[in-house]
């Protein structure tokens, strides 16, 4: 194992009863990326920040996260690492800074004297200074949520583990974890996010990683995960005829949206095969007579890649 | 690009968790409601026998009688009125939530990712609970001793022994009945964050360790079980008479502080094993 790397595992995995919630899993995490942890829901994600953080005992495998071994090396470890595992966690009963208070003094390394000032900071940092005094309690999910999240900023880390750090939140709370995240990483800590939110991912990540059902199918940076096929879509009311066009080209068309047969609808789109050009198609669809209201092509979606590797089927694994 | 080591910052102290989890109880309006409900007992003995103080029968619980005649015995009358069920109760309540209440509420997976560590935790919420049955025997005996110089006359107190003893041996007398009653409870609480490292449902944690209160008690009352009476933590709830004679004798002080200490190194041992080796998945 090399040490270079924020988190490594090897063989990790996870059995509940007769399932193997993870499975095998060998992912590796570079020191000053932004990981995005993507899976369906039930695929393993949370089982496996959960032991990464030593909450939950691995049936088999290494952990080596900040080039300790884990759980082994746990005290000396957490302490430089920030978490969100599954929802933020409040007491109803203490104000969000009293929360925040009782959170800290739990970590035996971090210092007394600068609790105040460092809470102080951490609701600054999400925007929560002005409802610090709140009974926990009376937060909105959006407001449980940032809590959450500054309790990982208590102190300067080196490795933010954040399940699912959008979840709830307004428009603009989604920017400003957005634009928190891209500032650690700039600052060096290590972000290793989970989230359904593609879009964001894609915006955020340098790497992926893909869970399905327990087993890793996806790992790379993001570019590597993306390659794949070009697609080329026309818009046009000939949708027929274009598709034939398309298909003398020997262009594979796409499967049709469920509900229209092909080329029933206003758009045609297929994947774009090495040594076809997108003007040689588009002059191909205008000698053909082929009325273009537009014609687009783009790389895959990191949606679509997600639903490839991971399937159609809406159904969670059991 | 690895920052400093943490090791022992300079400044953190290893305290500072007790400190936050007596906060937190102490403020928590639960904790204060079940301190005013215990207050209440010597409040309620006090008033029904000042109303009705025309002639004491003998019958009723321990120094009853000798209220009328001296109001510091309220205190004492208080604590035996509670031992059987309202002590029990209460430190039911608190021990039972110590882990399946941070389970249940998510917040015991933030204090061991601080890292709280978790045999420091543990022992964190084993001495909350046990600080819990210190105020809740002390908070009897004061309110009790308080309202009794309210209501009634007071004076030099005769002991059991018949001896005679003046307002400082008798503040001295009360501590010890304190601490004799929070000690005898110790092994209780014991018990009862054990059962709590085994639920996240702290309403469970706390119904089974009452339950089991009540269960050593009605065992200590069957003659068939002599036995095994020794043995019941329960057993030397009631055994502070000592205390009321003069000379003062230790014996059953010492007995109880080892069958106390022998349910927390038990229970305590089992609490370790099973917090420290499950997984934390609430
Ligand atoms: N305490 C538990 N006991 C038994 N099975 C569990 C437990 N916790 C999780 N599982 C199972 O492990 C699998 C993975 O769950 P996990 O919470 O890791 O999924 P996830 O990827 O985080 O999903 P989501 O996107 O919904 O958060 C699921 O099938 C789940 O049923
Ligand atoms: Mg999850």
């Amino acid at each position: 194992m090399t040490t270079d790397a924020a988190i490594e595992t090897s063989g990790l995995t996870k059995i509940f009863g007769r399932q193997r919630a993870v499975d095998d899993l060998d992912l590796t995490v570079p020191r000053g990326s932004v990981f995005g942890f993507l899976g369906p829901n039930g695929s393993g994600k949370t089982t496996t920040i959960r032991m990464l953080l030593g909450l939950a005992g691995a049936s088999s495998g290494e952990i080596r996260m900040l080039g300790a071994p884990m759980p082994g090396a746990l005290r000396s470890v957490l302490p430089r690492v920030g978490a969100l595992v599954e929802g933020p966690a409040i007491y109803p009963f203490l104000s969000g800074r009293a929360n925040l208070l009782r959170l800290d003094a739990a970590d035996l390394h971090a210092p007394s004297a600068t609790r105040r000032a460092r809470v102080d900071a951490a609701l600054d940092r999400v925007g929560l200074s002005h409802a610090a005094q709140k009974k926990a309690h009376a937060y909105s999910l959006g407001m449980k949520q940032r809590l959450g999240i500054a309790n990982a900023l208590l102190r300067p880390r080196d490795l933010l583990i954040l399940d699912e750090p959008s979840n709830g939140l307004d428009p603009q709370g989604t920017r400003e974890v957005r634009s928190l995240i891209r500032s650690l990483a700039a600052e060096g800590t290590t972000v290793f996010v989970s989230s359904h939110l593609l879009s964001e991912i894609e915006q955020l990540c340098s790497h992926v990683a893909v869970m399905s059902a327990g087993r890793l199918v996806a790992h790379g940076t993001l570019e590597e995960l993306r390659r794949g096929e070009v697609r080329v879509t026309v818009r046009t009311p000939d949708a027929a005829n274009a598709a034939r066009v398309l298909t003398e080209l020997n262009l594979p068309l796409d499967e049709p949206a469920s509900g229209d047969t092909a080329g029933s609808g206003d758009s045609v789109s297929a994947v774009l095969v090495d040594g076809v050009l997108p003007e040689t198609v588009t002059a191909a669809l205008v000698a053909a007579g082929v009325r273009v209201r537009g014609l687009s092509v783009a790389g895959e979606t990191l949606e679509e890649r997600f639903v490839a590797l991971t399937g159609e089927g809406f159904d969670v694994a059991g | 690009m690895s920052r400093a080591e943490p090791a022992r910052a300079p400044g953190a102290r290893p305290f500072a968790l007790l400190g936050s989890e007596l906060a937190t109880l102490f403020r928590r309006r639960r904790t204060i409601a079940m301190l005013g409900a215990l207050a209440l007992v010597p409040i309620l003995i006090a008033i029904a026998v000042r109303v009705t103080s025309a002639g004491s029968s003998g019958r009723g619980p321990a120094f009853l009688s000798d209220i009328t005649q001296n109001g510091l015995f309220v205190g004492f009358t208080a604590l035996t009125v509670s031992i059987p069920l309202f002590l029990p109760l209460t430190i039911g309540v608190v021990a039972g939530d110590t882990i399946a209440g941070e389970a249940s509420l998510g917040t015991l997976r933030y204090l061991l990712v601080a890292p709280a560590g978790r045999l420091r935790l543990l022992g964190v919420k084993y001495l909350g609970a046990a600080v819990f049955a210190i105020a809740a025997s002390a908070v009897i005996v004061v309110v009790g001793i308080g309202i009794g110089a309210l209501l009634f006359p007071i004076g030099p107190v005769t002991l059991l022994s018949g001896d005679t003893i003046g307002a400082g041996d008798f503040a001295l007398r009360a501590l010890l009945m304190i601490g004799y009653v929070s000690m005898s409870l110790l092994g209780f609480a014991a018990i009862g964050t054990f059962i709590s490292t085994l639920t996240t449902v702290p309403v469970g944690a706390m119904a089974a360790t009452v339950v089991l209160a009540a269960a050593s008690q009605i065992m200590d009352a069957l003659p068939q079980l002599s036995a095994v009476h020794p043995w019941l933590f329960t057993h030397d709830w009631f055994a502070f008479g000592d205390l009321l004679r003069n000379p003062i004798s230790w014996d059953s002080y010492a007995q109880n502080a080892v069958l106390q200490l022998g349910y927390i190194v038990v229970f305590g041992s089992l609490a370790i094993g099973r917090f420290t080796t499950t997984d934390v998945l609430s």
